[in-house]
């Protein structure tokens, strides 16, 4: 598995922490997927949020903190430098929202962002399209990982695009690559896997499911087996039947 | 018969005092701020008693435990058997079958039944309507269980309680941090508005991926706008964020809420334990009732029976979850 930032995750899956029905019920969602990192939105908790950012630090999990809800550069950056002393890291999942009835990335922003937060210190984890050339444009930026959508957040659609995904894959083999956002059920994660991706960022479809923890494990296990597949070199598709045992010999003209 | 003095004069401290005091106890209530009023996080309370609709994100004893409340309420105030209408717009309608999936107890409504339940709601084709659910006046209800106390002889002192009081129930809500370390602020916004050409009659919920509202009528055009649920500690001040939201989600509703008259703001932290359940734990001679988050009138009464079965029957309530005499 890629290193983050020189960070080796032990495993692939990233959660959020946001909309569960209890600050319980999030801890034991940890605790059944054993995901690896914990992001959590600093935004509409500026100033007192203290008793909740606690519990996060006692996940033990690595906290990435995200800039959600943030629509400008301006935004974004001064909310990553509160991130960095309220949690002591200087991991930021970059989120620079376009439009509020898609929440799909302002790229353009982004860029900008990442380049300031990266020169600032910071390790950049941007929320971006599946555009090769924005993820070019961010890896110059000093990103070392780029975070393309599945489909927009909160939707559940699964991957929209996935002729996109696996070129992104192609364009930059050697970069981590984490699917975030539009993870609905957990076939999404493991096809996410299954491209080749490194990990899978996501939050709505546990908190919101009916059981968050079970969801939580099933997510975890769906990308175990994408991932351990994709190690294992799945076949190729083709459009006829290739028989699994020997025919020559046979009366297959019967 | 004992004596017991409770501390806290909100939802949870007036109504252990009352049911104490019903079952034969002889009880004092202090409250260093008087009489309940803007200081107590249970004043700014929407007063729904909708336990099926909360069932939708909250865990199972809210939808058992809660259904007592309204039967326990209404011999003490007024209470409104209206039930609640949840509504979604076109586009969110995945959010209310979601709501659907995850509650029981509701009747699927169209557009003739909701312009029947509540005509000045439009282009709503497809609703919820949980008949069985109630709505107060939560100022009203407080002002009542006073007056029911003052009646059975009970004493609300506005002083600080004194120390070494005896058999004692702090009921001190987020104030009790002090000594229930594991308690936790969870910061509500809410807005009471005037707007008498909209005729709500009963409790209405929309539901939206970011921002669900819900209005309580209070009677005479005035509506209680809720609430924000934000894990943030932070009692000072509402943020324009948060206005912006609730005022379009009630325009949504109705554009006329667009020419309501805002009468209040209200900001302040609901007191939650992890699992966002109530809790009863005796200490010694003292019995801490706490952690109601947005269920004050929903739980209390569960809470208040809880105590009283602890206190004077040593019987365990399921929210007991420490007991050291």
């Amino acid at each position: 598995m890629k290193d983050f930032y020189g960070t080796q995750l032990p495993n692939a899956l990233m959660l959020g922490t946001a909309q569960y029905p209890s600050p319980a019920i999030l801890e034991q969602a940890f605790r059944a997927s054993g995901a690896s990192v914990a992001t959590v939105s600093l935004r509409r908790e500026s100033g007192a949020g203290q008793a909740f950012w606690q519990m996060i630090r006692d996940l033990g999990v690595t906290v990435l903190p995200n800039t959600a809800g943030c629509h400008t550069v301006k935004e974004a950056v001064t909310t990553a430098q509160m991130a960095r002393e309220v949690f002591d890291t200087k991991w930021i999942k970059l989120e620079l929202i376009g439009h509020t009835d898609s929440l799909q990335p302002d790229v353009f922003q982004l860029v900008e962002a990442a380049r300031i937060l990266t020169e600032d210190g910071f390790r950049v984890f941007p929320y971006t399209t599946d555009d090769l050339i924005v993820g070019e444009r961010l890896l110059e930026a000093g990103c070392e990982v780029l975070m393309p959508w599945g489909a927009p957040i909160g939707s559940g659609r699964g991957l929209s695009n996935t002729y996109a995904l696996r070129a992104m894959r192609a364009a930059f083999p050697d970069v981590p690559l984490v699917i975030d956002a539009g993870i609905g059920v957990p076939s999404h994660a493991a096809q996410a896997m299954e491209l080749g991706y490194d990990a899978v960022l996501l939050n709505t479809a546990v908190a919101r499911a009916g059981d968050p923890v079970e969801m939580a494990r099933a997510m975890a296990l769906a990308i175990e087996a994408g991932q351990r597949a994709y190690q294992a070199d799945p076949i190729e598709q083709r459009d006829m039947a290739e028989p699994s045992t020997p025919v020559i010999g046979k009366a297959f003209l019967s | 018969m004992s004596d017991w003095s409770v501390i806290g004069a909100g939802v949870a401290g007036l109504a252990v005092a009352t049911e104490l005091a019903r079952r034969g106890a002889s009880v004092t209530v202090y409250d260093k701020d008087g009489l309940p009023g803007a200081h107590a996080c249970s004043w700014w309370a929407g007063g729904m008693l909708a336990p099926w609709c909360e069932f939708e994100n909250a865990e199972e004893p809210v939808l058992r435990l809660g259904q007592k409340a309204i039967e326990w309420w209404a011999d003490k105030t007024e209470v409104h058997r209206c039930g609640t209408l949840v509504v979604a717009a076109k586009r969110d309608l995945p959010d209310l079958r979601r709501f659907a999936r995850r509650t029981e107890g509701f009747q699927d409504v169209q557009t003739e039944e909701i312009a029947y339940l509540e005509p000045d709601l439009h282009g709503f084709a497809k609703g919820l309507h949980f008949r069985q659910e109630a709505h107060l006046n939560p100022r009203k209800a407080l002002h009542d269980l006073c007056r029911g106390l003052q009646e059975m002889g009970v004493d609300i002192r506005h002083q600080p309680a004194p120390g070494d009081l005896g058999n004692t129930v702090d009921c001190r809500g987020l104030a009790a941090r002090d000594v229930l370390t594991d308690l936790r602020g969870v910061k509500g916004e809410m807005l009471v508005i005037r707007c008498p050409d909209v005729g709500l009659t009963r409790p209405v919920r929309l539901l939206h991926p970011r921002l669900p509202l819900y209005v309580v009528p209070r009677g005479d055009g005035v509506y209680m706008l809720g609430a924000t649920m934000i894990e943030s500690e932070d009692r000072t001040r509402i943020t324009a964020r948060s206005l912006l939201e609730m005022l379009s989600a009630a325009y949504a509703l109705n554009p006329a809420f667009g020419e309501a008259e805002v009468l209040e703001i209200g900001v302040d932290l609901r007191p939650a334990f992890a699992d966002n359940l109530p809790r009863i734990r005796r200490r010694g001679r003292v019995i801490y009732a706490n952690g109601l988050y947005r269920h004050g009138y929903l739980l209390a009464p569960a809470l208040a029976e809880g105590v009283a079965d602890l206190a004077l029957e040593n019987t365990h309530s399921e929210m007991v979850d420490e007991d050291h005499t």
